[in-house]
C-alpha cells in the first residue's frame, strides 16, 4: 500500500552540535508527489531531511501510521494533499485533516507535542509551494530538537509481540 | 447499543502505571460501532500508552487483542493465553465486559479503557444520542415510541412541563423536547387521543435503584 519512493538525500538523523531532524512527509500521489517529482525535475532544493512516502491519497493515511513513525524516531511528519475540494477521491484529504487534527492531540497527550506534525494542501503544480513547506518544517521541527522518545534508549520491553 | 467514549491517555496511562506488561482487549460489538474499542482504537491506544509511558522512563509492553464480544465466555475464553502472559488487562469495552474479564480471570487486574455513557443510536456520523434508560417497565407503547423517561429532562409522563421553548428543552437547549416529538408522532400516526390517557405513577421497581437486576426466563433454562 505504501512504499518509500523517493530520497532525496543522506538526511542524517544523528543528534548533537550538526543533529539533522528526521522528517516522514506522507504526500498524496495525486498532488504532493506529484509536486515533490515536479521540484525534483525543476532542480529546486530542498532540505534533505524529509523521507517521501508515497500514498493514493491523504485520506487513505490511517493515523497509525503517522503514530508509528513518531514511535520509530521520527522528528516530524509532513502530509501534503490536495487542495480542499480537489481531492481525486472528492473528501479524502478533508478525511485526513480531521485525523491530523486529532493525532495532533494524542502527541499533546502523549507528551511528544503537535507542532512536530502538519498537514499541508497544495497542487500537482506548486513544486515551489512543496519546497517552501518542506523548509518550514524542516526549520520548525530543527527549534523544536529531537523526537524526545529518541533521548531513551530502547528497551527490549518495547519489541513487538 | 451501547455508547461508550475512550478514558484520555494521561488518566489510562496512570491506571497502568505499576505494570510492564499489559493487555489491551478491545470489543468487536458496541464500542467497535460507537469508535470507542474496536481494533483500531486500541491499536492507537496501544501507541500513545507505549510512547507516553517510554517518555516517562517507565517502558510498557502492550499486547493488543479485539475479541467479537466481551460479554460472553464464549469468545473470553480465546483470551486466556495471552492474559496469562501479561500482568494486567485493559478492557476496551462496556462496563458489562470489563466486568465480564474480570470474572473469568479472578487473579489479574482488569481496569477499563473506557467509560461507558449510555443505550443510545447513531444519529448522524460520530453523534450518539440516548434513547433508554432500561428502566424495566417499558412504555413505549403510550408514547409512539418515544421515550418521556430518557428523553425528557423532567421525566415527566403525562404531558410536557411547559417549559419547552421553539420546540426543545428548557434543560438543554439543543436537546428537542420529547413530548414536542410525542405530540407530532401520535398526530402521524393517528393516535393522537393517547394525549388525552392518564398514565398512572411509574412502577420504578423494576428500574436499578434496588441494585443490579437479574433476568431468568425459566423456559430457556436447563
Amino acid at each position: 500500500m505504501i512504499q518509500p519512493a523517493q530520497t532525496t538525500g543522506p538526511g542524517a538523523a544523528g543528534e548533537g552540535h550538526d543533529w539533522q531532524p528526521q522528517i516522514i512527509a506522507f504526500c498524496c500521489n495525486f498532488c504532493a508527489y506529484a509536486a515533490a517529482d515536479l521540484a525534483g525535475s525543476k532542480r529546486m532544493q530542498y532540505p534533505p531531511n524529509v523521507r517521501i512516502v508515497h500514498t493514493p491519497c491523504t485520506g487513505k493515511i490511517e493515523m497509525e501510521h503517522i503514530l508509528d513513525a513518531f514511535e520509530k524516531g521520527a522528528d516530524g511528519v509532513l502530509v501534503a494533499g490536495c487542495l480542499e475540494g480537489g481531492c481525486h477521491f472528492l473528501e479524502g484529504n478533508l478525511r485526513a485533516k480531521k485525523r491530523i487534527e486529532h493525532v495532533r492531540e494524542i502527541l499533546d497527550q502523549v507528551g511528544i507535542g503537535a507542532n512536530r506534525l502538519r498537514m499541508v494542501n497544495l497542487s500537482a503544480a506548486e513544486a515551489p509551494t512543496f519546497v517552501r513547506r518542506v523548509q518550514e518544517i524542516v526549520q520548525t521541527v530543527r527549534e523544536l530538537g529531537p523526537n524526545p522518545i529518541k533521548n531513551i534508549p530502547a528497551q527490549q520491553e518495547q519489541d513487538e509481540l | 447499543m451501547i455508547v461508550a467514549s475512550p478514558k484520555s491517555i494521561p488518566e489510562l496511562k496512570e491506571i497502568i502505571q505499576s505494570h510492564q506488561k499489559v493487555l489491551l482487549v478491545g470489543c468487536g460489538t458496541c464500542v467497535t460501532v460507537c469508535l470507542a474499542g474496536g481494533e483500531r482504537e486500541v491499536s492507537i491506544m496501544a501507541y500513545a500508552l507505549r510512547m507516553a509511558r517510554k517518555l516517562a522512563s517507565n517502558p510498557v509492553r502492550i499486547e493488543q487483542i479485539t475479541i467479537e464480544r466481551q460479554c460472553e465466555n464464549e469468545f473470553i475464553k480465546d483470551l486466556t493465553a495471552a492474559v496469562d502472559r501479561n500482568e494486567a488487562v485493559v478492557s476496551f469495552a462496556c462496563g458489562a465486559g470489563v466486568q465480564a474479564l474480570a470474572e473469568r480471570f479472578p487473579n489479574k487486574p482488569v481496569y477499563a479503557g473506557l467509560n461507558t455513557q449510555f443505550l443510545g443510536i447513531l444519529e448522524e456520523q460520530a453523534v450518539w444520542t440516548e434513547k433508554c434508560m432500561a428502566c424495566g417497565d417499558c412504555l413505549l407503547h403510550k408514547f409512539g415510541g418515544i421515550c418521556p423517561v430518557t428523553r425528557c429532562a423532567k421525566r415527566m409522563l403525562n404531558g410536557p412541563c411547559g417549559g419547552s421553548q421553539e420546540d426543545h428543552c428548557e434543560v438543554d437547549p439543543d436537546r428537542p423536547c420529547a413530548w414536542q416529538l410525542i405530540y407530532k408522532r401520535l398526530g402521524a400516526i393517528g393516535q393522537l387521543d393517547r394525549m388525552e390517557d392518564i398514565v398512572p405513577p411509574k412502577d420504578w421497581r423494576n428500574a436499578w435503584h434496588a441494585g443490579a437486576r437479574k433476568v431468568v426466563r425459566k423456559e430457556h433454562r436447563t
